[in-house]
């Protein structure tokens, strides 16, 4: 079954790289190049949810983060894309340990409460940084762009990396469910005590885990706003999108891999589609918080969920 | 020196309106242990209500206080029935959701609405200079009104059945349904009183800042701020938590820029939440 799961994220990736690609597809790739952050930034935040049962409300302080990072190196110290994207996110991991150590004392709704004050009081520090231009941002200048061959080759580079990073998560997210660390994970999401009886140290897996979950979104925050040539406090830490993240991961079924990526992808597709419909786009708040609130009360393990109590044997062939 | 004092006195009196918003907040995490994320949008609900009654109707600003309230209430009472009573005792991941999903749906609409320009509730209430600096009416009697609900509110739940009903649901509910206590109903009315208590907070500050449909998520925040500094679940800490952090917010605008203010205020959230979790004053006791 391993291999199934293997193969199902190599297509999924090709799938992603060439389909736009083929045809020089640009409308396509803009709706892709969302999907494939949607996918990254529910499957890590599944780590923290899923996995190990902490709710990261503030999860988008990682993607903002790792944006400002990306930009500033990029922008402002004149590093190479390929370089600045990995510092911020190597930059952004070591951040979230040093948070980590202190809220991850807190437990259930606590730990959830601290997460959000943790990403406001981010913001409101970096509107006030003037290295990173206070509220007002950072800007990119078509300079950046030149080293990668102008803007228009630019884009589609951007679009592979991203890809990329889509990629390592999806795979990140498998392999961490399959592996004793995972096991750990689980362990404490089901009773944190016992698991610590049991001889798993949750103080370490839980800075670990957090750790990790933010990595590839810092990475794919780099890319998002080196894309976006601007970017600025209130746009990098919208507390909406954090929640966005977790609807995404809600829909799909929390705790499982394909669950993550394919709620991610729906819900990015459903609200493209309530965006540009004249009838809903006043009102696509209404009807996401509507399907929130449907899935939570009806369906509280999304897709996946469903599918594994309709049908048990695919609970063995997805994870 | 008199100017820090002056300035410290009227973060005192707007501090006491955030602590009535935040005892809105504290009762339904008390009674229900249940972190309520329409909060904020039911302040903004509350601040367009008097701007309605206000402006279109013409009541006095303080007047149009009672039928805020009255329907926070009753909004309060059908958020209940709708969206909440199934997810109590379930994880905290899904009262979080539950209510957040209602959040969206009132800003949504809000929005469709009033779009997000500024309003605010234009009307003068002379106010009291002392030593060249002048408190607003408007400020004095925001927090006069605040502490006359939050007592009001107090007598309620320490003399009165229906208040000792709900303070015996949240101390044991399987206890207080073995009594003959309709734990469900209670729960209902102690969330309406919630909702109400966010919209006359939302009212009140409408007639002291201009307002947008957004800003009731910055007044979520702070209520968050001060149910942390007086412990979740605790509406007289609440209070105090209130005066206090408007004690901070008046004592250190005059040396920082005001963009600095929410650094410090969710920083100490952050340390305080971890230091004590049972926030600074006493333990968590439910009421």
């Amino acid at each position: 079954m391993r291999h199934a799961m293997f193969w199902l994220i190599v297509a999924t990736t090709a799938v992603f790289a060439l389909l736009p690609a083929i045809g020089g597809d640009v409308g396509l790739r803009e709706s892709l190049f969302l999907a494939a952050i949607a996918i990254i930034l529910a499957s890590n935040l599944n780590l923290m949810i899923g996995y190990t049962g902490y709710v990261n409300f503030g999860n988008i302080v990682f993607f903002g983060l790792g944006g400002y990072f990306g930009v500033w190196l990029s922008a402002v110290k004149g590093w190479p894309l390929l370089a600045a994207v990995p510092a911020a996110g190597v930059a952004v991991s070591a951040v979230a340990l040093l948070f980590g150590l202190g809220i991850l004392r807190l437990r259930g709704a606590y730990f959830a409460l601290a997460t959000i004050g943790i990403n406001e009081a981010v913001q409101a520090l970096v509107s006030n940084l003037d290295v990173w231009g206070g509220s007002t941002g950072i800007y990119l200048s078509l300079a950046s762009y030149q080293s990668l061959g102008g803007a228009r080759q630019a884009l589609w580079i951007v679009y592979f990396l991203v890809v990329a990073v889509m990629a390592a998560s999806l795979f990140l997210s498998w392999r961490i469910r399959n592996s004793k660390f995972g096991l750990g994970l689980f362990a404490i999401r089901e009773d944190e005590d016992a698991a610590a009886v049991l001889g798993v140290r949750p103080a370490t897996y839980k800075a670990a885990i957090y750790s990790i979950s933010g990595f590839l979104p810092a990475a794919a925050g780099a890319l998002f706003f080196f894309k976006n040539g601007v970017i600025q406090p209130d746009q990098a830490f919208d507390l909406t999108l954090s929640t966005e993240a977790i609807v995404m991961l809600m829909l799909g079924g929390q705790g499982s891999v394909v669950g993550a990526a394919l709620g991610a992808f729906l819900y990015e597709q459903f609200r493209g589609y309530l965006l540009t419909s004249p009838m809903f786009s006043d009102f696509h708040l209404v009807v996401a918080g509507l399907l929130l609130l449907l899935i939570v009360l009806f369906v509280p393990g999304g897709l996946m969920g469903w599918l594994t109590q309709r049908w048990p044997w695919m609970r063995g062939k997805l994870q | 020196m008199f100017g820090v004092l002056a300035s410290m006195v009227d973060g005192v009196l707007v501090g006491a309106v955030y602590g009535l918003a935040a005892i809105g907040l504290t009762l339904i995490w008390g009674v229900m242990d249940i972190i309520n994320l329409t909060h904020g949008a039911m302040v903004a609900l509350g601040m367009f209500g008097l701007y309605l009654l206000f402006g279109h109707l013409g009541l006095p600003p303080y007047a149009a206080l009672f039928p805020v309230a009255a329907g926070g209430f009753v909004l309060g009472v059908v958020v209940y029935w709708i969206a909440v009573h199934r997810v109590i005792n379930r994880p905290p991941l899904m009262s979080l959701l539950a209510t957040f999903a209602v959040n969206m749906v009132v800003i949504g609409i809000g929005t469709a609405v009033w779009s997000t320009s500024p309003y605010n509730v234009a009307f003068a209430v002379p106010g009291i200079t002392w030593h060249g600096f002048t408190f607003t009416g408007a400020h004095i009697l925001a927090a006069v009104v605040a502490v006359l609900i939050a007592a009001a509110l107090y007598l309620f739940m320490r003399h009165t059945r229906l208040g000792k009903a709900i303070r015996a649901v949240a101390s044991n509910r399987q206890a207080a349904e073995l009594m003959g206590i309709p734990s469900h109903q209670v729960l209902a009315i102690a969330f309406g009183l919630g909702i109400g208590l966010a919209a006359v907070a939302g009212g009140l500050i409408a007639t002291l800042f201009p307002f947008t449909v957004l800003s009731g998520d910055d007044y979520q925040l702070k209520s968050f701020v001060v149910t942390v500094l007086g412990g979740l679940g605790n509406p007289a800490g609440a209070l105090l938590g209130g005066v206090l952090l408007g004690l901070i917010e008046g004592g250190v605008t005059p040396f920082i820029a005001v963009s600095w203010t929410p650094v410090i205020e969710f920083a100490l959230f952050v340390v305080i939440l971890i230091a004590f979790p049972q926030g600074l004053f006493g333990r968590r006791t439910a009421r």
